[in-house]
């Protein structure tokens, strides 16, 4: 499979990022060239194989179903939350308006 | 007296638990030296003299008022600017986080720091530790302080955790903090000729690290040899609910229990590491390498990982989709960089902010991973990938019902030069190849120094264990570190 300027700016559009006609001519060859080359792992023959989910076996938790159970973001750390926004208003995150 | 900046990581901490000298003496004489060295090396973004100064201070009261004193007591260290410190900027390297100052710390620095080590100061890494040569930072290149012999070229200090190795390397710093998602501890001990390891997936907690791919991410310690290793990696290592990969096991004491004697212990050689033109100088060390762990009382035999060859294209669909998911928070709205166009609406925020705040290979990487997540290509992509892994795995874990550990070469080659790969990334991608299956396999590897090339560049041999078999590692690498004699260190021209 192999993408064309078409595609890399639809998965650029995916990705949130914002590129330039002259960024996606140059991204095509290089994605290309990524893609035929991970294109050799449709030789291995997986049949009956199940797809790798958790890499040292591990027992899930779950933490106590308490207010406050982590004590970083487990309530009244709201400055500290927004201590690095970078428009924090009113206690709030601000955005640009998205309601026309 | 001795220059304090020659010491590592158990001689400093001897040292000041005999009175010898004090903390505050080391912390002066390493932040001399990493002051000293940072316009030419650039292996730091961010220069903490002062928390080096307040830890040894710490330290050094502690210890005048009788009280026990850590594992790390009076040793400073550098931190992988990839690690949340509070109060302390930390940019992973890249422009999206340029001014982030975290309001909580890691615990894996925390860790450190209750162990009784200081902060010199944050290390450079590729952004977001993506790279094999330190050339992605938004914050300049690390120079290695290697040169090759009768030249002067810059040369890579490999990567991610090229300040790390940098530092360590030029002794301005005893030991140092990595993170390996790929190789990226393994990798630049061996180009700066020192020891690294990369713990079971699961043994350092992930928690306050900028995530690159999770499944695959650890950190580990970077120092000048095998007992300082395992020294800092015990006090980074341990159960922590705040992650919830993190395995709750003890932490085992792998200093005290280090043992280079490997008679009854069996080394497994993987034949298809052994890969055509491959470089003569890494073949003779690996051979040298099989010699040394013969000596020590090994059983070498030959093993197969079938997959090997496919372990890197898989890495390179499975950690660029994991990336592409993880910097998905980078959004201008909650923390770091926000470019807002004027009349832009949320959307066009969005994507402003990521166009400039990440760099050309980050770029790349979330391009890729989006694409192989994307509706239609999942399965041929992701799911394959995570299924060839499975067979990778599984190949180790045959490996293992035979062998103890494994021997392999840590890169196909010495340092490179800066800006000789910078232009394919399909080549520096394959300066892993080695380094990647054990990885995406979850296994504790570590690279130690094994010798010089034919240039006069450090060549590290990597050794591979079982699952939770940190010690098996740790033993073997001491038993090459006897052996080897490696002694070898830059010339200083900084």
């Amino acid at each position: 499979m192999s993408v064309d300027t078409a595609t890399v700016a639809r998965i650029a559009s995916l990705a949130r990022i914002k590129v330039t006609d002259e960024e996606i001519a140059a991204m095509v060859p290089e994605l290309n060239g990524i893609l035929a080359w991970v294109e050799q792992l449709g030789e291995v023959n997986v049949e009956g194989i199940a797809p790798m989910t958790a890499v040292i076996p591990n027992q899930q938790r779950l933490r106590d179903d308490v207010v406050g159970a982590d004590p970083l973001t487990g309530g009244g750390v709201r400055d500290k939350v927004l201590s690095n926004a970078p428009a924090g208003e009113h206690g709030f995150f601000g955005v640009p308006k998205v309601i026309e | 007296m001795t220059d304090l900046t020659d010491l590592g990581v158990a001689a400093i901490r001897a040292g000041v638990a005999n009175g010898d000298f004090s903390a505050t003496e080391v912390a002066g004489a390493f932040n001399t030296a990493v002051a000293d060295a940072q316009p030419a090396l650039n292996a730091f973004i961010t220069l903490t003299p002062d928390k080096a100064l307040e830890a040894a201070a710490a330290v050094d009261a502690d210890r005048a008022a009788g009280k026990a004193l850590g594992k790390m007591a009076g040793v400073p260290i550098g931190m992988k600017d990839l690690f949340a410190t509070t109060g302390t900027k930390t940019t992973a390297a890249s422009q999206i986080l340029g001014n982030f100052v975290p309001p909580y710390e890691s615990t894996v620095s925390q860790k450190l720091w209750d162990a009784g080590a200081g902060m010199l100061g944050k290390l450079n890494l590729d952004q977001f530790a993506m790279g094999s040569s330190n050339e992605t930072s938004a914050f300049g290149n690390v120079i290695s302080p290697w040169r090759r012999e009768g030249d002067t070229a810059q040369l890579a200090p490999g990567g991610s955790s090229g300040g790390s190795s940098a530092a360590v390397s030029a002794r301005i710093a005893p030991a140092a903090t990595g993170t390996d998602t790929g190789g990226s501890i393994r990798q630049p001990a061996a180009f700066t000729g020192i020891s690294g390891i990369k713990p079971t997936y699961g043994r350092c907690s992930r928690w306050g690290i900028v995530a690159f791919a999770s499944s695959l991410d650890q950190a580990g310690p970077m120092a000048r040899d095998v007992r300082d290793c395992a020294i800092m990696l015990e006090a980074m290592a341990g159960f922590d609910p705040k992650d919830s990969t993190s395995l709750d096991l003890p932490v085992p004491e792998w200093e005290a229990n280090l043992n280079a004697d490997l008679r009854g212990k069996k080394v497994g050689i993987p034949r298809e590491y052994r890969m055509d033109g491959m470089d003569a100088d890494v073949a003779r060390a690996w051979d040298e390498g099989i010699a040394w762990l013969k000596d020590a009382g090994a059983e070498i035999v030959d093993i197969n990982l079938a997959h090997t060859k496919y372990a890197l294209p898989a890495y390179y669909i499975i950690a660029p989709a994991e990336a592409s998911s993880n910097l998905a928070r980078y959004d201008g709205v909650r923390y770091g960089l926000r470019d807002l166009p004027q009349g832009a609406g949320l959307q066009d925020m969005y994507a402003a902010t990521r166009a400039a705040g990440f760099g050309a290979e980050v770029k790349r990487r979330i391009l890729m991973g989006t694409y192989v997540l994307s509706a239609g290509f999942y399965d041929a992509y992701y799911t394959q990938a995570q299924k060839v892994r499975t067979l990778i795995s599984r190949d180790f874990m045959d490996a293992f019902q035979t062998v103890d550990v494994i021997l392999a070469p840590t890169a196909p080659t010495a340092a490179f030069g800066l800006g000789e790969m910078v232009s394919d990334p399909l080549a520096m991608y394959l300066n892993d190849v080695f380094a990647v299956p054990a990885s995406l396999a979850g296994l504790p590897a570590m690279s130690v120094p094994a010798g010089l090339d034919r240039q006069g560049l450090p060549l590290g041999l990597q050794l591979i264990g079982r699952p939770f078999d940190e010690q098996g590692v740790l033993d073997a690498g001491l038993a090459i570190e006897a052996r080897a004699g490696f002694t070898a260190r830059p010339a200083k021209w900084w």
